[in-house]
């Protein structure tokens, strides 16, 4: 059947099983957005305040549904204000196909006006980069960057469409395939490193290996890191953290992974590890990361990184493996099928003496009465207050951190945040997408003011979709991590980070139609959490704190993980 | 057990089999800069494989370096395999066009000679300079030019080094390291 080109590409995404599009329209996209006018009833497109918000959303849609999430913007400025979103989602391996339009082939590299290397400046923060210059060649370009984004491990892709390709006297030959199908076609086929549509196998000998050492340690430590969330392999890693008696630690990406709450919990690990997490690695026989890559905010210091153990790293990536620390052994694979591998075989073990030694170091988990409005009570209200399911969004800093240590996270996609690429201003667009993948859900935005004022824009998004989101601004005056940072390394030299300046965040709430609260002590967050819950619109809640909390305890850069610099 | 690496930074060829799709040589190259690696010379060429080129990256770098850039190149998408090759493991070739100025009949015949030592080949004569292609090692290669500059040098052409290991086993051998890059691009 002979289609227009556009429409092959909205037919492609109806294929994907696509329901929902972020983006922002444009001079060259144009002809997609004019084939989009007749999908309206099939396909929601969601117009966000600007290209990074957009990006932010449908990376926040992906994370918390699972699904791929897809992001359209227009050529020169529309691309490159998505940089930062699709490096974001690159850092965290989050699915998300990015589509943008450039200008025609008779203008291509004539510096025409909007024009600017899309591929060439997104192929460093994708998995892929597709130039369609042909539009026969729709079908297949589409078909293969949802087949990259979503499988092994996840990313960004980009897909940039010439205009003349997508101009409407473009007819090609197409034939609706669902995704299902569509992987039997060649142009997937051939993607495939061994053209063969099966999952690689998992070494059984890797596992023997690894059930051995298991067998052989006293003290094991477990890490549930970010792969667990994409590999939805919480149940999976419950089961074998609970059979290997183990402490387990969590960081930032795998928070979702092992019930926060769980008895084996340590909690974070790292700079903003807590003492049991970060001594048990220090002491541990034996340390097994699943999904986890190590990174310079977990193991600070690579040399001295659990240096009495015997370090298991799990990985889907195969260059992940002694990329940051050197392993003894390693298994290459996806968590949810490695981990259900081993626990075929893995007996219930018991470290009590382990256990007992190294859990009770965990942190009181009540908050401490305070005249003055906490950071921990604020959370406090949060997590007893929303349902237990509620998404969370954070952004980057001191909320973050607060957020991932005194929350609790039950399951992966439930905890949104920027952990590799540490993205200010990720927060209200990943919570704005996540509301549109989980109207059923709630979801909470919890940010700084340095964060908020990056992308509070995207508040009239909110307004405008009626979303229920409820954004919890940690408000200090500050750019608290920063500052902390200032305050312990550079002899409380403040430069720059103090944010005495608008906007009143009540108002601007209010200015976009939204409510807005602000708490100055636990009963008027208590109130104002209860009244936003309530209110069936989106709310801003301005909580008042003081400048000088700090996230507590805290490991400087490039230091042995037990040599804290704040407790 | 760790991994140990030989930190003694030598010259390595990494080759590299890759699908022929634009912009997969500056995939490539991207990653060497991005870590602040020197290419020392890079050649790319068709296969006997359709659709499949080779790309041969000469490094200085130690074992840990290099390891590190194999790994960040195998997880590309296009990268079909990628070989390390050392000195010892492989034979290199290289190949050079020389342009060399002559002034007199007496240095025209000094070179020829130099050129039928070195087996290299005049290939363009004028009354003025010698055209001369020489195909040979990296080290061959460099004493034939050496001996040339004292008649005065006055361009050359050189490709990268290209490298194949010595005996039976070839890039396209499967093995668990090649396997394991796959789960992490596999596409079901």
């Amino acid at each position: 059947m002979k289609i227009r080109a556009t429409q092959a590409i909205m037919e492609c995404l109806l294929e994907q099983e696509v329901d929902t599009i972020f983006g922002y329209p444009g001079g060259t996209i144009l002809n997609l957005y004019n084939e989009m006018y007749d999908y309206q009833d099939k396909i929601k497109h969601v117009l966000t305040a600007h290209e990074q918000g957009a990006a932010h959303a449908a990376d926040g849609y992906a994370r918390s549904t699972g699904k791929v999430g897809v992001c359209f913007a227009t050529s020169g400025p529309g691309a490159t204000n998505l940089t930062t979103g699709i490096a974001t989602a690159y850092l965290d391996s989050s699915p998300v196909v990015f589509i943008t339009c450039n200008v025609s082939e008779s203008l291509l590299g004539k510096d025409a006006f909007q024009e600017v290397d899309s591929t060439g400046i997104a192929m460093p923060i994708t998995k892929a980069t597709f130039l369609v210059r042909d539009a026969q060649q729709i079908p297949d370009v589409m078909r293969q960057a949802f087949a990259v984004a979503g499988n092994g491990r996840p990313g960004p892709v980009m897909i940039d469409f010439l205009k003349n390709v997508t101009a409407a006297d473009q007819m090609i030959d197409y034939e609706f395939i669902p995704w299902q199908k569509n992987r039997e076609c060649d142009s997937i086929r051939t993607l495939n490193p061994t053209n063969r549509m099966e999952e690689p196998v998992i070494h059984q000998q890797d596992i023997d290996i690894l059930l051995d050492m298991i067998a052989e340690a006293k003290k094991p430590m477990l890490i549930c890191g970010g792969g667990v969330i994409r590999g939805k392999a919480h149940k999976e890693f419950r089961t074998f953290a609970e059979r290997m008696d183990a402490p387990v630690a969590i960081t930032v990406m795998g928070g979702g992974g092992f019930p926060g709450d769980h008895p084996l919990t340590t909690g974070m690990i790292g700079m903003h590890g807590s003492r049991a997490s970060n001594v048990a690695v220090d002491e541990c026989d034996l340390l097994i990361a699943i999904g986890c890559r190590f990174s310079d905010r977990v193991a600070l210091d690579p040399a001295t990184f659990a240096k009495q153990a015997k370090i298991v790293q799990v990985d889907i990536d195969r260059a992940e493996i002694d990329k940051n620390v050197l392993t003894d052994h390693h298994i290459v694979g996806h968590a949810k099928r490695v981990l259900a591998a081993i626990n075929e075989k893995l007996p219930q073990y018991d470290h009590s003496q382990w256990k007992s030694y190294i859990l009770p170091m965990r942190a009181p988990s009540v908050a401490a009465p305070s005249e003055k409005l906490t950071p921990q009570q604020v959370m406090e209200v949060i997590r007893t207050t929303a349902p237990r399911d509620t998404i969370v969004a954070t952004d980057v800093g001191q909320h973050q951190m607060w957020s991932i240590k005194y929350l609790h996270f039950d399951y992966p996609g439930q905890l949104l945040t920027s952990g590799g690429f540490g993205t200010m201003g990720f927060g209200l667009g990943a919570a704005i997408g996540a509301q549109m993948g989980n109207p059923d859900k709630r979801v909470v935005h919890v940010t700084g003011d340095g964060c908020f004022r990056m992308n509070c824009h995207e508040l009239c998004t909110v307004q405008h979709y009626g979303l229920p989101t409820i954004t919890v601004v940690f408000n200090n005056g500050t750019l608290g991590m920063v500052r902390q940072w200032q305050t312990l390394i550079y002899q409380q030299r403040y430069s720059a980070t103090t944010l005495d300046r608008g906007p009143d965040f009540v108002k601007l709430a209010e200015a976009y139609g939204l409510k807005g609260y602000r708490a100055t002590t636990r009963e008027e967050m208590q109130d104002a959490f209860q009244q936003a819950l309530d209110c069936g619109c989106g709310a801003v809640i301005d909580c008042v704190l003081d400048i000088d909390e700090m996230v507590r305890p805290m490991v400087a850069a490039d230091s042995p993980i037990t040599k804290f610099l704040l407790e | 057990m760790k991994k140990e690496f030989n930190m003694e930074r030598k010259l390595y060829t990494l080759c590299i089999l890759v699908d022929d799709v634009p912009g997969v040589l500056s995939q490539v190259a991207r990653l060497f800069s991005r870590k602040g690696y020197n290419i020392e010379s890079i050649v790319s060429g068709a296969t006997d494989r359709p659709g499949i080129t080779r790309i041969s990256i000469e490094i200085l770098a130690d074992e840990l370096m290099l390891d590190q850039v194999a790994a960040q190149c195998r997880k590309l998408l296009p990268v079909k395999a990628v070989k390390i090759l050392d000195g010892e493991s492989c034979i290199r070739r290289e190949t050079a066009l020389i342009k060399v100025g002559v002034s007199d009949r007496n240095s025209r015949d000094e070179v020829i000679q130099l050129v039928n030592i070195f087996h290299a080949k005049v290939i363009d004569v004028a009354k003025d300079a010698l055209t001369i292609w020489v195909f040979g090692s990296p080290s061959k290669n460099t004493a034939l030019i050496e001996m040339l500059e004292d008649f005065g040098i006055l361009e050359i052409a050189k490709t990268g080094t290209i490298a194949i290991e010595r005996g039976r086993s070839t890039i396209y051998d499967n093995n668990k390291l090649r396997e394991e890059y796959e789960y992490g691009k596999h596409v079901l």
